[in-house]
């Protein structure tokens, strides 16, 4: 009998488990933890939209619902991304609701590239990205974003990276970790490089409302890339939906129409309750919504000023509920540095190496978390800092 | 601009009042030296009239006070409307909060005393013998739930997992 691991599929027996897992497995074991290692809003679903999900289980909504979604909800989505990010999509056939924008990202992925396609990945970035492309038969192809553009992807990068196996370029701004909001100029300088190469662009928006400073712009919005990009987004990060799990996409008819046949498949359609309650979040929830934002903007507010006063020295990121400050004043690793800050101040943090290789020397903190735990959390790291 | 900073002070002070300096320049992204001027200057103008703590009384192992809210039907004074019997009323230390109401009384009147029996005292010696007074209707409240906006023994824990990506 051979051992049971050696019957895995060589895809999935090669996948490396997420650098997060080791992190979340330590600071478990601990009682008394400030954790800025959490990368979801630290708000409740606003009440009436949790109501809106009851009161649709009461009426006895519990069977499935058309595969793309209830049309009701794909309605509401095309109004809301038409009159906040001023993208133009058909309801009936342009916009797919999915479990979340990360069955979103693996449908985009799975409907357009190839065994061997190249996706150019914008580093660091979200730890799923690269293996759902190496899922798919796909190879990723990391393109580092730099601490000195702040984050931003730089046109210039993008073409270096492209070659004529590159298919797809996955991007996400406002971005998790970095919290790196892209500017207009650069998404042109970065759609005439697609356009050029005929590549494909999926754009994850998922932190697009929770953007604090000038005004934000679409990828998808750029009117060259309408027909080359898919945006995914969804509700758990905008309004404290995560554990709903709903999310979706919205792009080119063919694209959308090619993804429902994978997702009709595979998952039937997302969970009936949550998109009642998303129906709810898109008519009545953007005061709630708008609150929270409020919140942390003054709460990234709060913790960039006292990281670089703490000597961690950290650019004021745009948008998401990220900083990244660099750890490399202490001469410590990433990684030794959020190992021991969790060993010894009880604070978690996520080292900045597994979002991708230029995240080196960096941890993420959310600050998803009230301003007193964020306050405390900066005398724990201060009180580190000095013995260090 | 301007008046928007003062909002979020304001904002800030009326969910902490005790906010370090610190914490509040820090958060609105002001110096120091700014934010004390503009809590003066509020203080100055009475946009903020003190600073007190939300208590929970019925922690306080001892302490047994009641509150009630009185519905009051009232006369008019020329000249005055309802703002001079307002103002005798409001004048008992023992009175909370008075609102002049729209609907089927004119005077909500909110009075925390030590016992029932205080209250009833209250009501029938002190307000219903008031000249302009022509009705009262007295609720005792058994249970505060929320108040000011704050939720009276809330379950805060954080649900969410340690770390996440």
């Amino acid at each position: 009998m051979r051992t049971s691991l050696s019957y895995l599929s060589k895809k999935v027996a090669e996948l490396q488990p997420s650098g997060i897992r080791r992190f979340f497995d330590l600071a478990s074991t601990m009682e008394d933890v400030i954790s800025l290692g959490v990368g979801e809003p630290d708000f409740v679903t606003p009440w009436n939209v949790i109501e809106a999900s009851y009161h649709s289980l009461e009426k006895g909504y519990t069977a499935y619902t058309a595969n793309a979604g209830m049309i009701e909800l794909r309605r509401l989505i095309e109004e809301y991304l038409a009159e906040q990010f001023n993208v133009r999509y058909n309801a009936e056939d342009q916009i797919l609701v999915t479990v979340g924008a990360s069955q979103a990202i693996d449908l985009s992925i799975r409907a357009l590239i190839d065994p061997g396609d190249e996706v150019i990945i914008a580093e660091p970035c979200f730890v799923a990205y690269a293996p759902i492309v190496s899922l798919a038969g796909g190879i990723p192809v990391p393109v580092d974003a730099h601490a000195e553009n702040a984050f931003r992807l730089q046109p210039e990068q993008l073409e270096a990276a492209v070659t004529n196996r590159t298919k797809a370029v996955l991007i996400c701004s406002p971005n998790n970790p970095t919290g790196a909001v892209l500017r207009t100029e650069e998404l042109i300088g970065i759609a005439a490089v697609v356009e050029n190469h005929d590549l494909i662009v999926i754009s994850d928006e998922i932190y697009a409302e929770l953007t604090y400073d000038e005004g934000y712009t679409s990828l998808a919005s750029l009117e060259q890339l309408k027909e080359r990009t898919l945006l995914v987004s969804g509700f758990s990060k905008a309004f404290a939906m995560t554990g709903w799990r709903l999310g979706y996409v919205a792009g080119p008819s063919e694209w959308i129409q090619a993804m429902l046949k994978i997702h009709q498949y595979t998952m039937m359609c997302a969970s009936t309750m949550a998109q009642h309650g998303a129906i709810e979040a898109l008519k009545n929830g953007r005061e709630s919504m708008l609150a929270m934002k409020k919140s942390y903007k003054q709460r990234r507010n709060f913790i960039v000023n006292s990281l670089n006063d703490l000597g961690l020295e950290c650019h004021r990121p745009g948008g998401a509920f990220y900083v990244f400050p660099s750890v490399k004043s202490t001469g410590l690793t990433s990684e030794a540095f959020a190992e021991k800050l969790l060993q010894e101040e009880h604070v978690a943090v996520v080292p900045g190496h597994v979002f991708g290789k230029s995240g080196e020397g960096y941890i993420r903190c959310s600050y998803a978390t009230s301003l007193k735990q964020l306050d405390e959390a900066i005398k724990r790291i201060q009180r580190f800092l000095q013995r260090l | 601009m301007v008046e928007q900073l003062d909002i979020d002070l304001l904002d800030l002070l009326e969910k902490n009042g005790r906010m370090s300096l610190d914490m509040i320049a820090k958060t609105l992204d002001i110096s120091e030296d700014e934010a004390s001027q503009r809590i003066k200057k509020l203080e100055q103008k009475n946009a903020i009239l003190g600073y007190s703590a939300i208590a929970n009384w019925s922690k306080v192992l001892d302490y047994e006070g009641v509150t009630a809210m009185i519905d009051v039907k009232v006369t008019p004074t020329r000249g005055a409307g309802f703002d001079k019997i307002a103002e005798r009323i409001y004048r008992f230390p023992e009175v909370k909060a008075v609102y002049l109401m729209s609907g089927a009384y004119d005077l909500s009147v909110s009075i925390q005393g030590k016992t029932m029996s205080d209250i009833g005292r209250f009501v029938s010696e002190k307000l219903s013998t008031l000249e302009s007074v022509i009705s009262t209707t007295t609720h005792f409240i058994l249970k505060k739930y929320k108040h000011d906006g704050v939720i009276f023994d809330p379950d805060d824990d954080d649900k969410r997992i340690v770390v996440s990506p």
